[in-house]
């Protein structure tokens, strides 16, 4: 980077930006709206799901043709819950969280004046937005948007005659996806190796905040599994428009036998879930990653056990690309595979363990600072001990025979990935908003918004682990033809309510986010006092990230209330204060920590 | 236009929040001692919500759960699943107290130091290898059933059934005297071969083609499952088991049924989760539920998915003998 000054356009500057911390933005609100759309399209399913016979208007508003009298027709309802499957998961969860802070934090936090490369950068957004336009069109095609379900297994999405979703839905899904993967390449690729090449001296690997290590350990497994998910999707999309059998054999449909011979749709539920799986990493290690470092800053005590949090998080990355198996244990796979894959499925919950356990020493006799990002970084603990000890049911393949694809399956990865990851989201943004744009978040309505959040997600989908018990299969338009599901009805309306008012609930967020980006208190330098790098930049933003010579670093990023006699807790803190930037030397006879 | 009436009205709900926020003038934006007293004491309050919703749900919807299982095999499943679930129960109840009861506790103030503490390679290591000797005892256990489910090479008495799936029905097929069941592939499906049966294979002449399962009690049954369009899976929750049916490959799946549907009507848990939906289903003026076996889809197939089912019969093995020799032979059904 030069340190020339760069005369800037309004185009150059808030469009087609290479600044890391422009780009985060885009990400940010283009992942909000797209998440917007993904609990609207779940609130309308919920309400299926309570009331099948009742009609709504708001489903005739919203559902247009694909309704009947109010009522949604079932074709639409996979439709809904496929898409808002997929754009949870990829496009609020990997580009929305992963996008917004990898690119905001790894310059900032490693001491880089921007990303190894602002253009590919910016090229790694617009991929996104590109990618969101064209799946936000598919929801308008005549026969509706895909619908064989988030995870695409053919032959259902690969034939129209299966389901109308299939058509020209499905295509614009795929087209969609391939953009998706290329941007998450694009953005993975620069990640790392500005991780690798760009960090300030002193920033040795082992001083990096934990931030950074989740960051850098995310692009790696989405570089390993994003171009297998690729390959699967170009796979299919041969089978559907070029007459290959990769996916497809014997099929006989609409009266007529086709011509596909000897594909196999496991081959495709193989590569799928080779992504698949490590995705829910992609999904949760930013997340853990950005809780970390906030229950460290706000409960004013260094992170525990440092090395073994770089650990888990290698540890978790590595066994979560051999672990894909166990979403197949019933599949038709030989089930000498579903023993390996159990056992390795089992592994995971080790270094999980570590981790859990971990936050909660990190608690134990700190000096709490219950900010909202705070709340909800510990709310994301609370819910990932919860959905990540269903994981043990569900890992082990004899149980899983079970509940496999009910609503258990549905209630542990909601908490275990989807809340989880999206209590690290909010928690980013309620603590790095000043960061963003140079004003603080209101916390009462960051109050608000935490607890009736995690009392709704709690409500939705601790209940649901029973009904799914109860054995009441996933993606079924209504249960009502099956009386043995009767007594479920009740628990279904109680979820229902529990989302909708959820789901209002994060207008707290949304009005907090927007009136505080105009009429927010003005954010000091380093509001949280927080030790790490990205608080000794200026408040307003500067090309280059600090407007003199580059931060050099001295120490680890977790010196809170760090005393001057290591033994004694009485004694005074380290530089009169209960943190210390990275920045500032050793003292002394000081032992590093 | 009712579109655009909701999305107004979002509107105005936006913009009313963003009035009653300039009124308030809630411009404070980090958290004071108040803020951390206030806040510790909602987590208790929280955690109170928290303990009531989990300890109701696991007292009182347990009459919802599916009763125990109806085969041998999985008695182990349910034993196994017992084991976990109490011990994955404990560890959640201990931990969630501590999040919650830590937050409150150790909430932040002014006069408080937090202790400096970051490492220790002894709690480290508890934490580490007691997970690890935990999960040996289920993965041990969990393999053993997984292995005495699936293999189903052992048993060659067994009854070959063959399940087939279609948008958006089962059959089932017997394999007859000779226990052989006749090749089978789409290429043949013509007419009243609606499961493609291959008739010129000579162990399909006594294969019966029913619309029902029926099952004969303490028999081992070896299922084969056949698709001919989409994926579908056969779910038969009271049996504990479920096998995708796949198309272009023959899936298998067994187990030996316990108890047959009469004795099942007659078991407390069933009567008394039917006394419930029963009292669901006269408030609605619906017939009385009367328990059954069933076969369910469980792979998302299409428009009616959810309303693919097969009623399974489990009875006493001479009343199977009988209904069975009942059923015509597809030799006699197909020319």
């Amino acid at each position: 980077m030069s340190d020339h000054h760069h005369k800037e356009t309004f185009v150059t500057k808030y469009i087609f930006s290479h600044d890391h911390k422009m780009i985060s933005k885009q990400f940010l609100v283009t992942g909000m709206f797209m998440g917007i759309i993904a609990v609207l399209m779940s609130m309308l399913f919920r309400l299926q799901l309570a009331w099948p016979d009742t009609s709504f208007s708001v489903v005739e508003a919203f559902l247009g043709s694909h309704q009947t009298d109010g009522i949604m027709d079932p074709d639409i309802y996979l439709a809904l819950v496929t898409i808002h499957g997929t754009i949870m998961v990829f496009f609020v969860l990997t580009a929305g969280l992963s996008g917004t802070f990898s690119n905001l934090l790894i310059p900032l936090q490693i001491g880089a004046r921007d990303m190894a490369s602002g253009f590919l950068n910016m090229v790694s957004y617009w991929l996104f937005f590109l990618s969101s336009v064209v799946m936000v069109i598919s929801l308008f095609v005549e026969a509706g948007p895909a619908a064989a379900g988030w995870t695409i297994y053919p032959p259902l999405s690969a034939l129209p005659q299966a389901i109308p979703g299939s058509g020209t839905g499905m295509t614009l899904w795929l087209v969609s996806m391939a953009i998706f993967i290329a941007s998450s390449l694009i953005g993975a690729l620069n990640y790392i190796v500005t991780v690798l090449n760009l960090r300030t001296k002193g920033m040795k690997m082992t001083r990096l905040p934990l931030t950074i290590w989740a960051f850098f350990i995310t692009a790696i497994i989405g570089v390993v599994s994003f171009p297998v998910l690729l390959s699967a999707a170009l796979l299919l999309v041969f089978d559907r428009s070029f007459g290959t059998s990769f996916y497809l054999s014997d099929i006989f449909i609409s009266g007529e036998v086709l011509h596909y011979q000897g594909g196999s749709p496991v081959l495709f539920e193989h590569l799928f879930w080779f992504l698949g799986h490590p995705e829910v990493y992609i999904v949760l290690l930013p997340a853990l990653g950005i809780t970390s470092e906030i229950i460290s800053t706000n409960a004013r005590k260094p992170i525990f056990g440092y090395r073994a949090m770089i650990g888990s998080i290698m540890a978790i990355a590595f066994l979560s690309t051999i672990v894909w198996g166990h979403h197949m244990f019933i599949s038709g796979m030989n089930p000498f595979l579903g023993s390996v894959f159990t056992f390795t499925t089992l592994l995971i919950a080790i270094p999980s363990a570590v981790k859990a356990f971990n936050y909660v020493t990190t608690l134990w006799k700190g000096n709490l600072q219950l900010n909202p990002a705070m709340l909800f970084s510990i709310g994301l603990v609370s819910t990932f001990v919860t959905g990540g000890l269903t994981g043990l049911v569900l890992g082990d393949s004899a149980l899983d025979i079970n509940i496999h694809d009910t609503y258990f399956v549905v209630a542990h990865f909601h908490l275990v990935m989807g809340v989880s990851a999206i209590f690290g989201m909010y928690a980013g943004v309620y603590h790095w908003f000043p960061k963003m744009y140079g004003r603080m978040m209101n916390k009462t309505l960051g109050y608000w918004h935490f607890w009736i959040t995690i009392i709704c997600a709690y409500g939705v989908f601790w209940p649901m682990h029973f009904i799914g018990l109860a054995g009441l299969p996933r993606r079924y338009y209504t249960n009502t033809n099956f009386p043995m599901f009767d007594d479920l009805a009740d628990i279904n309306v109680v979820i229902t309510i529990f989302a909708l008012v959820g789901g209002v609930a994060q207008i707290f967020f949304i009005a907090n986010f927007f009136i505080s980006m105009y009429r927010g208190e003005k954010a000091t330098q380093n509001p949280w006092k927080s030790n790490t790098l990205e608080w000794t930049t200026p408040v307003e933003h500067v090309h280059g990230n600090w407007p003199g010579k580059l931060p050099e670093v001295h120490r680890w990023a977790y010196d809170y209330s760090k005393r001057v006699d290591a033994e004694d807790d009485d004694s005074d803190y380290l530089h009169g204060q209960d943190y210390v930037l990275q920045t500032t030397p050793l003292l002394e006879g000081e032992e590093p920590s | 236009m009712l579109a655009l009436f909701y999305i107004f009205i979002g509107v105005a709900i936006g913009v009313s929040v963003w009035q009653i926020t300039r009124i308030l003038n809630l411009r404070e934006s980090i958290a004071t001692d108040k803020d951390n007293a206030a806040q510790g004491k909602y987590a208790m309050y929280f955690m109170a919500f928290f303990y009531a919703m989990m300890i109701y749900c696991l007292i009182f919807m347990n009459v919802i759960m599916l009763p125990e299982s109806a085969s041998y095999e999985g008695e182990h499943d349910d034993n196994l699943f017992d084991i976990t679930f109490w011990l994955i129960g404990i560890v959640q109840f201990i931990m969630q107290f501590l999040i919650f009861y830590f937050t409150f506790k150790y909430r932040g103030s002014k006069d408080k130091k937090a202790k400096f503490y970051a490492d220790s390679h002894k709690l480290e290591f508890i934490w580490t290898v007691t997970p690890a000797i935990v999960l040996v005892g289920l993965i041990g256990y969990g393999l053993w059933q997984w292995n005495n489910v699936m293999d189903l090479s052992s048993e060659e008495d067994a009854i070959v059934i063959e399940v087939y799936s279609q948008q958006f029905r089962w059959d089932a097929r017997y394999a007859g005297a000779d226990n052989t069941l006749g090749l089978g592939n789409v290429n043949f499906i013509k007419g009243i071969n609606t499961m493609g049966v291959d008739m010129s294979d000579k162990n399909s002449i006594d294969d019966k083609q029913v619309t029902e399962l029926y099952l004969p009690k303490g028999r081992k049954v070896h299922f084969k499952f056949r698709s001919q369009d989409v994926l579908h899976s056969a779910y038969m929750p009271h049996f504990r088991a479920q096998m995708n049916c796949v198309p272009g490959m023959v899936t298998e799946f067994g187990f030996t049924p316990k108890y047959t549907t009469e004795e099942m009507r007659n078991q407390p848990e069933v009567i008394e989760k039917s006394i419930g939906i029963n009292k669901i289903r006269k408030a609605k003026g619906e017939d009385p539920y009367i328990f059954d076996y069933l076969l369910l889809c469980n792979k998302i197939c299409g428009a009616s998915h959810y309303n693919m089912q097969m009623k399974i019969t489990v009875v006493e093995e001479d009343e199977y003998n009988k209904w069975l020799s009942e059923q015509p032979t597809l030799s006699e059904v197909i020319q």
